[in-house]
């Protein structure tokens, strides 16, 4: 009788390359690489069956980092080639790992239909609020008025939400966390790779370069707590440094605000529960700005639907079921034929 | 066998039918009038009485244009005969012009005292006015060059088809099979296919396959029995010397769809198709979309780039990419080509070509895109370039493509275009286990692995697939280690990369058949040098003054990078070299440039396949100088 031996489970070293890395000194995607490395032995990743597809960009250099599969392609294809290699083969686990110009400038369009076609894999989306690779010119998730080397008078554009695009585009799992939520971005990616389907996640990734601090009026120590909300389903929308701050439905309105509990007669029952699947209540989550509101944290929306690969998978079998057989000398006799006698 | 005569009884007196060598028909009316499926039934019946044959679907580019007007006019060429035919042929012995923007459109086709059959029903004042007509042609005298048969067809057919109490549009329908009938009784044809078609595609409305049949009957029994004029009793073509065998018509698209699923299958992968609707490249995804019993999967990507790089992520998977366009997205692809080329992925490329630049003329035929497809990328970016030269041809080529795509690790682009797309021909259907089969072994071994290190042969690299335990490794765009696939910025290693991948390439030669010559010998004063969808003309034309013992040869090439190793000699064999293409001269650059050859062009960009007799006064040309 044959005796398997179960292999011994994998450590993060085991996910970590001999390649020297090449980010930056202080770069936030140090941090979100360790917290990759940290949660894949924890999810049961095999080295082999894991595949991490970027485009271009320092975010996109990620899968070099990886002693997994890794494909580094061109600047914002990602999500296209992540595709092709789940159509020939469903049972990989990839993630597409891409930055804020790769996703949602030159690659906005195959973001927005691997999503909507709800392919089953995971897109980590570095938001830096900036191009860092091309040295620091503003982004399509820069703030009004960002000074960059292409715009020294302020850019003039609105920028794009990445959540609220995703939420758009038909994402059936948007999260939200940041880099330096070394406990937080685990539980993210663990949530991110269980659910079936196309699973976005935007990490907000300090550029210490060219964009230093640009999060830190919401991520810093001091001022987290009463500036971004811990998002769990089933659990009230409380935050604050004392959980007194919370979120409620404006009476009269429909939008939300924010309210302390105890004052003004507001109790906890009149702060509004976390529902996952609520792709009303995700719109507004996806939406709070600071400093009006707190910014959302953690799985804003999670309502599975069936995947592509399951599709294209059904059909496949309903064509061999009902199709004409696949004998190819057959297929080239289908329709009209004649012979001429020798 | 002997043939049939039918004999002409009208005026009790008994006519043989006219021999000829061929003829060339077209069929022309209103889109909405079937000429497509007119035509495709003439086809068939023509190929089972042993004629050899070409096709020409000739369609507006519009999807409905209004009726009557001249963009809206489609039209059908069929050349057929006897002899050996490999084109639609040049000017037509006949047009049969449903209308009159029919026949403003299709008489430039018309050989001088050739054939109009006209629908008189249809020349109205309206419909004249339509097709710009300021007086009716049929009776201003404007025609006399020709022999025109002016049949009021839309009267007989509603005369014909009365009983079935259609509606009047509805029996109007009909008078496509009336024409057919008449043309069928014009060239002896047999009816019986088309009643059994017919049958079977009404089959749900036997009322309407009925009138249609009484239509077609109706048109045959006018030319056996009514007096035409201009002393016509019909003509008889005799049987081509064709090979035994199981035929089919079958068109460059269908070829090309069938040769993909075969050879995916002789090199052991699943077909991964991906793709964006483009004219006239999307009858490929059509036809394919069909086949998913073949583990064929089919993707319609958002977009030409999106379509190439689901293809290469399928190939870095282990699959089989394929994506398939016309110039406007092969130009949209360029970056991942060199993605593909780069990573070293099999990867298939198919450009249906069409006249540019831009959108151009989407259905129109061109061979613009050689440029493109050997040279259109940045960097030192080679890959292999094929050109089909038949629609049969397009089988063998998509057979080809996949087996050196996958021997060698490299994307292959294929070229064809839009007239071999659409053209339908005879063929001898092959057995698709008489071809070698070549399956791929992806690498297993952990056991001395490295991404880049090459088979010292072939110089491919192996083929790693994600999902294998112990190759787990990172490819990419950016420059590699020679070995390790690591990232390498390191001069000499970039020298030697790109050094290997030219190498890599121009070794494919080494697989090739020697380049031989298509017709005449391998030496002599004039070689006519072509690729692609020439093929036919060319090899008339030169068949042609052959026989006239005229001393020119034609060589065809099939493999456009890397060119076949011989050619440079064979080249210099001939004192002057001729190179007709359907662009401003493309191939002629890379003959020149590669062997210093004083070629002579000759070049169209019409939107029309060359004419055998234009070739022909191109070579008499270049024997007089
Ligand atoms: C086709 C193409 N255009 C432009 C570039 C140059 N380029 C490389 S990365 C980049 C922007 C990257 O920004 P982002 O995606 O935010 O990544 P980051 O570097 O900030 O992580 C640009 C414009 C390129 N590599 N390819
Ligand atoms: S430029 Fe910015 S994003 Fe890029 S590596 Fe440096 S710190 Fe990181
Ligand atoms: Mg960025």
């Amino acid at each position: 009788m044959n005796v398997v031996t179960p292999p011994d489970k994998l450590t993060p070293k085991d996910f970590a390359t001999d390649q020297e890395v090449r980010w930056c000194p202080g770069c936030g995607d140090y941090a979100i690489l360790k917290a990759m490395q940290r949660t894949l032995p924890d999810i049961g990743a095999t080295k082999e069956n894991t595949v991490f597809v970027s485009g271009i960009g320092c975010a996109a250099r990620f899968p070099y980092y990886m002693a997994t599969y890794g494909f580094h392609t061109i600047h914002g294809r990602a999500p296209a080639v992540a595709t092709g290699i789940k159509l020939a083969n469903p049972d990989l686990d990839v993630w597409v790992v891409t930055g804020d110009g790769d996703a949602l400038s030159i690659g906005g369009n195959h973001l927005l239909h691997v999503l909507r076609r709800n392919v089953n894999l995971q897109i980590l989306l570095f938001n830096n609020e900036i191009y860092g690779l091309t040295k620091g010119q503003y982004s399509p998730t820069s703030r009004a008025g960002t000074r960059s080397p292409s715009t020294p008078w302020g850019s003039i554009e609105t920028p794009v939400s990445a959540t609220a695009f995703a939420l758009g585009a038909g994402a059936r799992f948007v999260a939200r966390s940041v880099d330096t939520m070394q406990s937080h971005l685990p539980e993210v990616f663990k949530r991110a790779h269980e659910h079936i389907g196309a699973s976005f996640v935007e990490i907000f990734q300090n550029c210490i370069v060219y964009n230093d601090g640009v999060f830190s009026q919401f991520t810093a120590r001091d001022v987290a707590d009463d500036s971004e909300i811990l998002l769990e389903h089933g659990k009230p929308l409380i935050f604050g440094k004392e959980r007194t701050l919370g979120l409620r439905v404006k009476p009269g309105l429909f939008e939300l605000e924010v309210v302390t509990i105890g004052k003004d007669g507001v109790t906890e029952k009149d702060i509004l529960i976390h529902d996952e699947t609520n792709r009303g209540l995700a719109d507004m989550l996806a939406r709070m700005e600071q400093p009006t509101f707190p910014v959302a944290i953690g799985v804003i929306y999670c309502l599975p639907s069936p995947s592509y690969e399951d599709g294209v998978k059904a059909h496949m079998i309903e064509a061999k079921k009902l199709g004409a057989g696949n004998d190819i000398n057959a297929l080239l006799r289908r329709g009209h034929t004649w012979t001429i006698p020798g | 066998m002997p043939r049939q005569e039918t004999l002409k009884k009208n005026s009790g007196q008994v006519h043989p039918r006219q021999e000829l060598g061929s003829a060339v028909v077209r069929f022309a009316g209103d889109s909405g009038d079937g000429i497509q499926f007119t035509g495709s039934q003439f086809t068939q019946s023509t190929a089972m009485s042993g004629n050899d044959l070409a096709t020409f679907p000739d369609f507006p580019a519009e999807i409905r244009a209004p009726a009557g007007t001249i963009f809206g006019v489609s039209a059908f060429q069929i050349n057929f005969g006897a002899d050996v035919i490999k084109t639609s042929g040049d000017d037509c012995d006949m047009i049969v012009a449903l209308n009159p923007a029919a026949l403003k459109a299709e008489l430039p086709e018309l050989k001088k005292s050739g054939f109009i059959v006209a629908d008189t029903g249809a020349f109205t004042e309206r419909n004249l006015h339509k097709a710009h007509f300021k007086a009716n042609p049929l009776e201003d005298g404007s025609l006399s060059a020709y022999r025109l048969f002016e049949l009021d067809i839309s009267e007989m057919t509603l005369e014909a088809v009365k009983e079935f109490d259609l509606s009047k549009k509805g029996a109007l329908r009909c008078k496509n099979m009336w024409a057919l009938g008449f043309v069928y009784w014009m060239y002896d044809r047999n009816r019986q296919p088309t009643i059994d078609w017919l049958n079977q595609k009404f089959a749900n409305n036997p009322n309407v396959a009925a009138a249609n049949i009484k239509a077609l009957n109706a048109g045959h029994a006018f030319g056996e029995t009514a007096e035409i004029s201009h002393d016509v009793h019909g003509f008889s073509i005799g049987q081509a010397d064709i090979a035994p065998g199981e035929y089919r018509t079958v068109t460059g698209a269908e070829a090309l769809t069938w040769g993909l699923v075969a050879g995916a299958k002789l090199v052991d992968l699943k077909l991964t198709f991906c793709s964006y609707p483009i004219t006239p490249a999307t009858s490929i995804l059509h036809y394919l979309s069909n086949l998913m019993e073949f583990d064929v999967v089919t993707f319609q990507a958002e977009d030409e780039i999106a379509a190439i790089c689901s293809a290469i992520g399928a190939s870095y998977a282990g699959a089989l990419g394929v994506t398939s366009s016309s110039g406007p997205g092969i130009a949209l692809k360029g970056e991942a080509m060199g993605l593909a080329i780069t990573t070293e992925l099999p990867l298939i490329i198919i450009n249906s070509q069409r006249a540019g630049p831009s959108t151009g003329m989407p259905t129109k035929t061109e061979q613009s895109d050689l440029y493109q497809a050997v040279f259109g990328r940045n960097g030192d970016s080679p890959l292999v370039v094929l050109a089909a030269r038949s629609p049969s041809d397009c089988f063998d080529i998509a057979i080809e493509a996949i087996r050196l795509a996958t021997k060698y690790m490299t994307p292959v682009i294929i070229l064809t275009d839009a007239y071999i797309g659409n053209a339908a021909e005879p063929w001898l259907i092959p057995d698709v286990g008489e071809y070698q089969a070549t399956p791929v072994k992806f690498r297993t071994d952990p056991e001395g692995f490295k991404p880049f290190l090459r088979d010292e042969k072939t110089l491919a690299r192996p083929w790693a697939v994600p999902g294998t335990p112990g190759l787990e490794h990172r490819i990419g765009g950016l420059e590699k280690n020679a070995e390790t696939g690591h990232i390498s910025y390191d001069s000499e290693n970039h020298q030697r990369m790109t050094d290997a991948r030219a190498a890599k390439i121009n070794g494919i030669a080494d697989d090739l058949q020697p380049q031989t010559t298509d017709e005449g010998p391998e030496t002599g004063k004039l070689a006519v040098v072509g690729w692609g969808s020439t093929y036919g003309a060319i090899n008339r034309a030169v068949n042609a003054l052959r026989g006239e013992g005229l001393e020119v040869s034609h060589i065809h090439l099939r493999h456009i990078w890397p060119l076949p190793k011989n050619l440079g000699s064979l080249l210099s064999g001939f004192e002057n070299v001729l190179v007709p293409e359907m662009n401003t001269g493309q191939l002629i650059t890379l003959l020149r440039s590669e062997y210093l050859v004083d070629a002579q062009g000759l070049n169209k960009v019409s939107g029309q396949p060359f004419k055998i007799f234009e070739i022909e006064t191109a070579i008499r040309a270049q024997l007089e100088k």
